[in-house]
């Protein structure tokens, strides 16, 4: 048992998952009704379940870049696919049926990863500097789009992805939990996981072990883009419009953030999906925790930023090092 | 008091944990030679090049420049005294231009501002007397070829230089025609009364510029030798030296019929600037070693052969079959398995466990979405841990946490599991233990005797001639010939490395 307990107290995910259920202690205590759920009209309300809705862009995003960091990669471009995909669904929305809409936007965030793809494996851009390209052009793309309105949506059928509720929950859970599962399923069903951590953690020994670095990298741009497509859909579809100048600002930050919170090093090699989703889960929790604290809003970025440096300082063994040490230090210096 | 000598350095030593790079080393060179230093990996030579200019602090000893103590404390002191080295690896930038990179930190300059004009003047001055070169100093480096920048180097190191110049492997990645003229500009600043000191391991191009020789073995001095009164052979014995008495306790390999339609064959198989033309064949359950001193090529020819580089002529033929553009993964499909040289940065994946570092060759071999269970995964491991014996409390343990030798089995066991035909192994027994290298050793023949070909790659003779069926000797990479049989001893394979197959 005690072994079980020191083991789960290594294990990545521990401290990321002390920070969320911190931060819900504190909501717990502020406020009131916090973990309160009511039913209305058969679908379930309250703020667990809000941020639960509200993540899942955020969530479907950090776990494409959970793989494309665990092969020491990046891509900042993410949240540019987004307004791109969501103006391309909102435009195709009026001329074609629903389902082929969702597919072709989802086709072009594919062609938006195989192009960071292309770029970052076979011509060896670095990966910040390949996908800034989309990240910049993006949003001109998507302004494009929408002729530089801001296009609403007017359709019931689409608004159910991001609006609609099943069994109770808002839809958008199910496509996350989805996307978490498939991701989960190739990480352990099938040899994508091992490669990525190989060629994260070491390519030169990759490629002589025969794994095909070029091929795996492409790949995994492709999945970001695609999962930024998905996060382009539900946005769109929850706000019923697409605004190429303000959807998914920013989010590539946030998912970064919830994958380094997660546990997953920027250097590559290994990574947890399971920590990417507290991750993820924490940032919402916050926000919905400022919003709700009634902070001004002047100071929440200051508020988020203090947050975010404890818990990543947590996460540092070399900073729990030297809290460990600081107090032997002073006896020593005293005696 | 060593009028005689430019620099002059006695009973060095230094030591590092666990190691002694250098003992007692002394060495000492004249105004106006070209002196080479020379010995194997690991030898002490460039230990004792980065002591003499500061970038190691000696433990012991003394160091002269002319009739003057010194104790340089950084490369930048070293060179302000008048030492200056030009590494292996060009240390410029290749951003800026050439005359640029000759007085960087150094400009002349004029009421505070640089003097552009005044540089470049003084850089075409410097370029075209001291080195006989006429280049544009305004281009920037990157637009000249590797030999060029190499020159640059060399100009910015004598322009600082007060005497004494230092060149680190300067020639490795030149070609013919760059080394003469590197040579000719060495013979120049000879003439002038400069002292050359000389690292490489080309045997020809050392017997062809140096006047003197020191030889260093494991951090030994073995001795100063007039290049004129020195042998190859003689040289080559004082650099690998005789380790015998582990060797007794291998067994022998049992030499076999090579079969006539061998596993893999190449005609004229070649990369230019890294490997010339190579004609080999392996038999099936045939051992062939490659021999040959560091830099003779042999590394090149087992990346070429498995794919790592290109090939851009001649043939490479795997069972009766030619393959066009080979590839690892290709490779692997084919039926060989590569355990590289460098342990750490081409064989370990350091973060990953010891099942999976086992299982990644395979994996490979059988697709990424042909994943094995997690089941059979362990079974397989399990199995090479126990074969192997390699020493670890658990399979789900990091690489990273074994001794180098059991690292390198680790690496063996990834290649057995992909059942290879052909194992081509490139110093498998380097830096590892001695019971390891013995299990090691005795793991290539049982290997070879169940029907497997193995390419065997060793610094160590004594090894090759235990285990292999057939050696061929490659030099300054070139393949100059090939003993088998009865001929093949350790003193015919250093005699050939060091004097050629005969015929030349």
């Amino acid at each position: 048992m005690r072994q079980a307990i020191t083991n789960f107290m290594q294990a990545k995910i521990f401290w990321p998952l002390v920070a969320l259920v911190l931060l819900l202690l504190i909501n717990f205590i502020i406020i009131p009704g916090f973990f309160h759920i009511t039913v209305k009209n058969g679908h379930l309300f309250g703020s667990l379940i809000d941020i639960l809705n509200r993540v899942i862009p955020l969530l479907v995003i950090a776990i494409g870049m959970t793989l494309v960091i665990a092969m020491e990669g990046i891509d900042i471009s993410v949240g540019s696919v987004l307004a791109i995909t969501a103006a391309a669904a909102a435009a195709l929305i009026d001329t074609t049926s629903v389902p082929i809409a969702i597919v072709l936007a989802l086709v072009i965030g594919l062609i938006c990863g195989l192009w960071n793809g292309i770029l970052v494996a076979y011509f060896e851009i670095q990966p910040m500097i390949a996908t800034l390209i989309l990240m910049t052009v993006g949003r001109g793309i998507a302004q494009l789009i929408t002729g530089g309105q801001i296009l609403t949506i007017n359709n019931e059928a689409y608004g159910y992805v991001g609006k609609g509720f099943l069994l109770g929950l808002p839809f958008a859970i199910y496509i996350g939990a989805a996307v978490f599962v498939i991701t989960l399923l190739l990480k352990k069903k099938t040899a994508l996981g091992l490669f990525l951590e190989s060629i994260g953690s070491n390519m030169a020994s990759s490629k002589f072990a025969g794994v095909q670095p070029k091929k795996i990298i492409l790949i995994v741009y492709m999945i970001s883009g695609i999962c930024a497509a998905i996060a382009g859909i539900l946005v769109s579809s929850n706000v019923s419009s697409a605004d190429a100048n303000n959807a998914g600002l920013w989010i590539e930050l946030d998912a970064i953030l919830a994958v380094v919170i997660g546990g997953t090093s920027m250097r590559g090699g290994r990574f947890y999906l399971g920590g990417t989703v507290i991750g993820a889960l924490f940032i919402q929790t916050l926000s919905t925790t400022i919003y709700s604290m009634g902070i001004k809003p002047e100071i929440t970025m200051v508020i988020k930023a203090i947050v975010v440096i404890s818990v990543c300082l947590m996460q540092s063994e070399e900073f729990r090092k030297l809290v460990k040490q600081t107090p032997l230090k002073k006896k020593v210096s005293e005696a | 008091m060593y009028a005689e000598y430019l620099l002059k350095a006695e009973k060095l030593s230094k030591t590092f944990p666990g190691v002694k790079a250098l003992s007692n080393v002394d060495f000492g060179l004249r105004k106006g030679e070209i002196h080479s230093l020379m010995g194997e990996n690991g030898a002490g030579k460039s230990t004792l090049i980065k002591v003499l200019t500061g970038i190691y602090e000696k433990d012991h000893g003394q160091i002269f420049l002319g009739d003057q103590l010194i104790n340089p404390g950084s490369a930048e002191e070293a060179q302000r005294l008048g030492i200056s080295t030009v590494y292996q690896e060009v240390n410029l930038c290749e951003n800026l231009s050439v005359a640029e990179n000759i007085f960087i930190g150094r400009e002349p300059q004029r009421k505070g501002k640089i003097d552009w004009k005044e540089m470049y003047r003084k850089a075409d001055l410097l370029l075209k007397e001291k080195l006989n070169i006429e280049i544009d100093v305004k281009q920037t480096l990157s637009s000249y070829s590797t030999a060029i920048q190499q020159m640059v180097a060399i100009a910015r190191a004598v322009d600082i230089s007060c005497g004494v110049l230092i060149l680190d492997e300067p020639t490795s990645s030149l070609d013919q025609n760059e080394v003469k003229k590197l040579f000719e500009i060495m013979r120049h600043l000879k003439s002038k009364g400069m002292g050359i000191v000389f690292v490489s391991h080309f045997l020809d191009q050392v017997f062809e510029i140096s006047d003197r020789i020191t030889v260093l073995r494991n951090g030994h001095l073995i001795g100063e030798y007039q290049t004129s009164q020195l042998t190859r052979t003689e040289l080559v014995s004082k650099m690998i030296g005789k380790q015998w008495g582990e060797s007794a306790q291998a067994q022998k390999k049992q030499r076999i019929k090579i079969e006539k339609t061998g596993f893999l064959r190449t005609n004229r198989l070649e990369k230019k600037g890294s490997i010339n033309p190579i004609n080999l064949s392996i038999g099936k359950g045939e051992v062939l070693g490659l021999a040959g001193l560091l830099g003779s090529g042999r590394t090149e020819v087992a990346k070429l052969l498995f794919g790592i580089d290109a090939s851009d002529d001649g043939v490479l033929v795997i069972n009766q079959e030619q393959i066009k553009s080979m590839n690892p993964k290709l490779s692997i499909e084919k039926g060989l398995g590569f355990c590289p040289e460098d342990r750490k940065v081409e064989g370990i994946v350091g973060e990953l466990t010891i099942r999976e570092n086992i299982m990644l060759a395979l994996q490979t071999k059988k697709g990424i979405f042909n994943f094995i269970p997690m089941k059979e995964q362990k079974v397989i491991a399990q199995k090479y841990i126990d074969l192997l014996s390699i020493k670890t409390p658990s399979m789900e343990q990091r690489i990273e946490n074994l001794s180098g030798g059991n690292q390198q089995k680790v690496i063996l066991a990834r290649w057995l599991a992909t059942k290879p035909q052909l194992l081509i192994l490139d110093e498998p027994t380097r830096g590892i233990d001695v019971g390891s290298k013995l299990e090691i050793r005795n793991l290539i023949l049982d290997l070879a005797a169940e029907g497997m070909s193995i390419l065997f790659i060793s610094a160590e003779l004594e090894e090759m001639v235990a285990c292999c069926d057939r050696v061929l000797v490659l030099r300054d990479r070139y393949q100059i010939g090939q003993l088998e049989g009865e001929q093949m001893s350790v003193s015919t394979i250093m005699e050939m490395i060091a004097e050629g197959a005969g015929e030349s």
